[in-house]
């Protein structure tokens, strides 16, 4: 269960409305389900109660959609942002991708988000109705069953279970308590595939990659990815590409795409929460990131705005590239 | 009717294989099933649906029609076609099966696609009836039902046995070659699955969706229609919904230079995508909205318009259980006037 209720957060959205401090609100939106929440923008308490939602499933991350929500609104929009968010919400006022002053962040805690797939994996299809009682959930089905009750542990996300930090570093105000960075063990899953020979992480990633569909949701949900014009969309650019022509160019267009957010991807793991065919995508970057804490100390993108990546922040004290490549054969 | 215990369900999967190359859906290391090449000892997955719908097998999401091959000023014009392999596809669900009606409507109409017509007539389907559809089906809002798949062949499944019935020559034909590993049974046999999921289907949340609402004709109803702004508005242009969908069918054709010649390819397009249909006056939908609009009004009003009244969505709920924002045509369908209750 989340430490604020729904009621605490349409409150505080309400009563920002009714002082004029912000004239929108971008929150969750119930769907047809428990679990199928939509990203949408309030404007009224009505709206506001009759389908802002705050649950277990709230996992969409807000921070990109201030790119285009903000563009021509009048006033500030209020958005809500968990712990994780706010390392995107800094990175991109880092790019200078949005106007600061037209935001105003709640930044509220998280106890993680459960994943669907996850519960369908016990319950199986057909689910009626998704309950919290605090740390377990009560799955109900169409199947006249009894009601499955869940640990929430168990349901998790992978990112949530791997959660690097429960504290906000951007806000405007807090609500509830703020947490702290933790220290997760979410190199485990790289480390991994470090240990692997070249060969079987190929043949790992060969794998993964061939089951894309090159739908780009993870290049569209990715708040490190905010081009006006994406190369693979761009006729003009020589490299779009709607459909892979060749296995080849399949795997291209991830490989392109994670060393061009390297050092900007803050780990959210959005790209891996829509993929449709559960690629790991987040690996390719996290992989990076172990790789930049390493080579030149730790590094954690979007923990404060205008930092200098150590990968665009040239010293001469850093490491050689031989270096790069021996530490990296050690390491293996 | 004929029937298979399923415990003997490999020496069926076997017989086929003997003369054509068997898919069915398969248990993938990432956990979700997807339709698979069958090899000995594969196991046919208990999942109600892939996340990729069948429509690959006839209309692939990429395929090359031609190579180029260029020498000095000389051309060589290359034939890469290779549909001509005859294969059976198993597991087909309600849904899915219904789909291929859709897709011949578009593919088998002038301008006639070869390509599809020769895997179509290559391709058997054998559908298997529904035992637990999800809470995200709405196959019965399209008049599908669950309990009575379509295809060449139809399946039932039980605790024990699997029932085949033919409904084509061509199941006729493959049923009979099963003859050896497969015992009749009386046409009766699978009526108990039947009923069971028949009243399933009538508690499905979403199956009551009504599609009174949409049809030919109603372009100049919907199109202006305010609440596209907010159906779209959280949109992230991404195209799972479009390659996820049985339906979709729009495709682009490419040239890929490979350095002396180019590899002319057809490959799945998406209206959502900003490129779509881009043209040398440049792009007709210039917002993520009218791409939007774009999809559902292709499959609620202008198909229909086209083609008698039948809407190109099956119901599969592909699109509800895989959005990133969790936007779909049954919510379209609610908020623009087809109210369930």
């Amino acid at each position: 269960m989340q430490a604020l209720t729904r009621k605490q957060l349409i409150d505080k959205a309400v009563s920002l409305l009714d002082s004029n401090t912000v004239s929108a609100v971008l929150g969750w939106k119930r769907g047809e389900f428990d679990y199928d929440i939509t990203p949408a923008v309030f404007t009224s308490a009505d709206e506001l109660n009759r389908e802002f939602i705050w649950n277990d499933f709230c996992g969409a991350n807000f921070s990109k959609y201030l790119v285009s929500k903000t563009d021509r609104l009048e006033g500030k929009l209020l958005v809500f942002l968990k712990p994780c968010d706010t390392y995107s919400f800094n990175q991109l006022l880092t790019e200078h991708r949005f106007d600061r002053e037209k935001v105003y962040a709640v930044g509220i805690p998280c106890n993680g988000m459960a994943d669907i797939d996850k519960i369908k994996k016990i319950t199986g299809d057909g689910i009626s109705k998704i309950t919290d009682n605090g740390d377990n959930l009560i799955v109900e089905t169409l199947y006249g069953d009894a009601p499955v009750e869940i640990d929430k542990a168990d349901v998790l996300a992978e990112r949530c279970i791997n959660c690097k930090s429960k504290k906000h570093v951007a806000y405007d105000e807090l609500l509830g308590e703020d947490g702290e960075v933790i220290s997760s063990n979410r190199f485990d899953e790289v480390e991994k595939l470090e240990k692997m020979t070249p060969d079987e992480r190929y043949a790992f990633w060969q794998n993964e990659l061939s089951r894309c569909i090159r739908c780009n949701a993870c290049r569209d949900v990715c708040p490190a990815c905010t081009c006006e014009k994406c190369v693979f969309n761009n006729p003009a650019s020589g490299a779009e590409s709607k459909a892979p022509s060749s296995s080849f160019e399949e795997k291209m267009f991830h490989i392109i795409r994670a060393f061009h957010v390297a050092g900007r991807c803050t780990d959210c793991g959005e790209c891996s929460r829509v993929c449709p065919q559960n690629i790991p995508l987040h690996l390719l970057n996290r992989k990076f990131i172990k790789d930049i804490n390493c080579f030149y100390g730790e590094y954690q993108a979007g923990a404060e705005v205008g930092s200098r990546a150590p990968l665009v922040d040239y010293t001469t004290d850093d490491i050689e590239p031989c270096d790069v490549f021996n530490g990296r054969d050690t390491d293996a | 009717m004929r029937k298979c215990a399923l415990e003997k369900i490999n020496s069926v999967f076997e017989e086929i294989a003997k003369s054509m190359t068997l898919y069915l859906p398969v248990d993938g290391s990432d956990g979700k099933a997807a339709f698979t090449k069958w090899e000995n000892g594969m196991e046919w997955s208990d999942a109600l649906n892939t996340t990729k719908s069948p429509k690959d097998f006839f209309f692939p999401q990429s395929e090359d029609l031609m190579k180029f091959k260029t020498e000095g000023k000389n051309i060589e014009i290359i034939d890469t076609r290779d549909e001509k392999e005859d294969f059976a596809v198993f597991g087909v669900r309600a849904c899915d099966a219904r789909s291929f009606d859709i897709l011949d409507r578009v593919f088998l109409t002038e301008p006639y696609d070869s390509f599809y017509a020769s895997r179509r007539e290559h391709g058997i389907i054998i559908s298997v009836a529904c035992n637990k559809p999800s809470e995200t089906c709405f196959c019965t809002a399209f008049g599908i039902l669950p309990a009575e798949p379509g295809g060449d062949i139809t399946a039932w499944k039980d605790k024990e046995n699997l029932y085949l019935c033919a409904n084509t020559e061509k199941g006729e034909a493959l049923l009979e070659k099963l003859e050896a590993v497969t015992e009749e049974c009386t046409d009766d046999s699978a009526d108990t699955i039947k009923e069971s999921i028949k009243k399933i289907a009538e508690k499905l949340p979403l199956g009551s969706l009504s599609t009174d609402s949409f049809g030919g004709g109603k372009t100049d109803e919907f199109f202006n229609a305010p609440e596209w702004s907010e159906l779209s508005e959280a949109c992230l242009g991404c195209g799972t919904c479009t390659f996820v969908c049985p339906t979709c069918q729009c495709y682009d054709i490419k040239d890929f230079k490979t350095g002396n010649g180019v590899i002319r390819y057809r490959c799945w397009d998406s209206c959502m995508y900003s490129e779509f249909t881009k043209m040398a006056h440049g792009n007709n939908r210039l917002s993520q909205k009218e791409r939007f609009r774009q999809r559902f009004m292709h499959k609620l009003v202008y198909f229909p318009e086209n083609n008698d009244g039948i809407f190109g969505c099956v119901g599969c709920g592909r699109c509800v259980s895989r959005c990133p924002i969790s936007m779909n045509i049954v919510k379209v369908m609610k908020k623009l006037g087809g109210k369930s209750e």
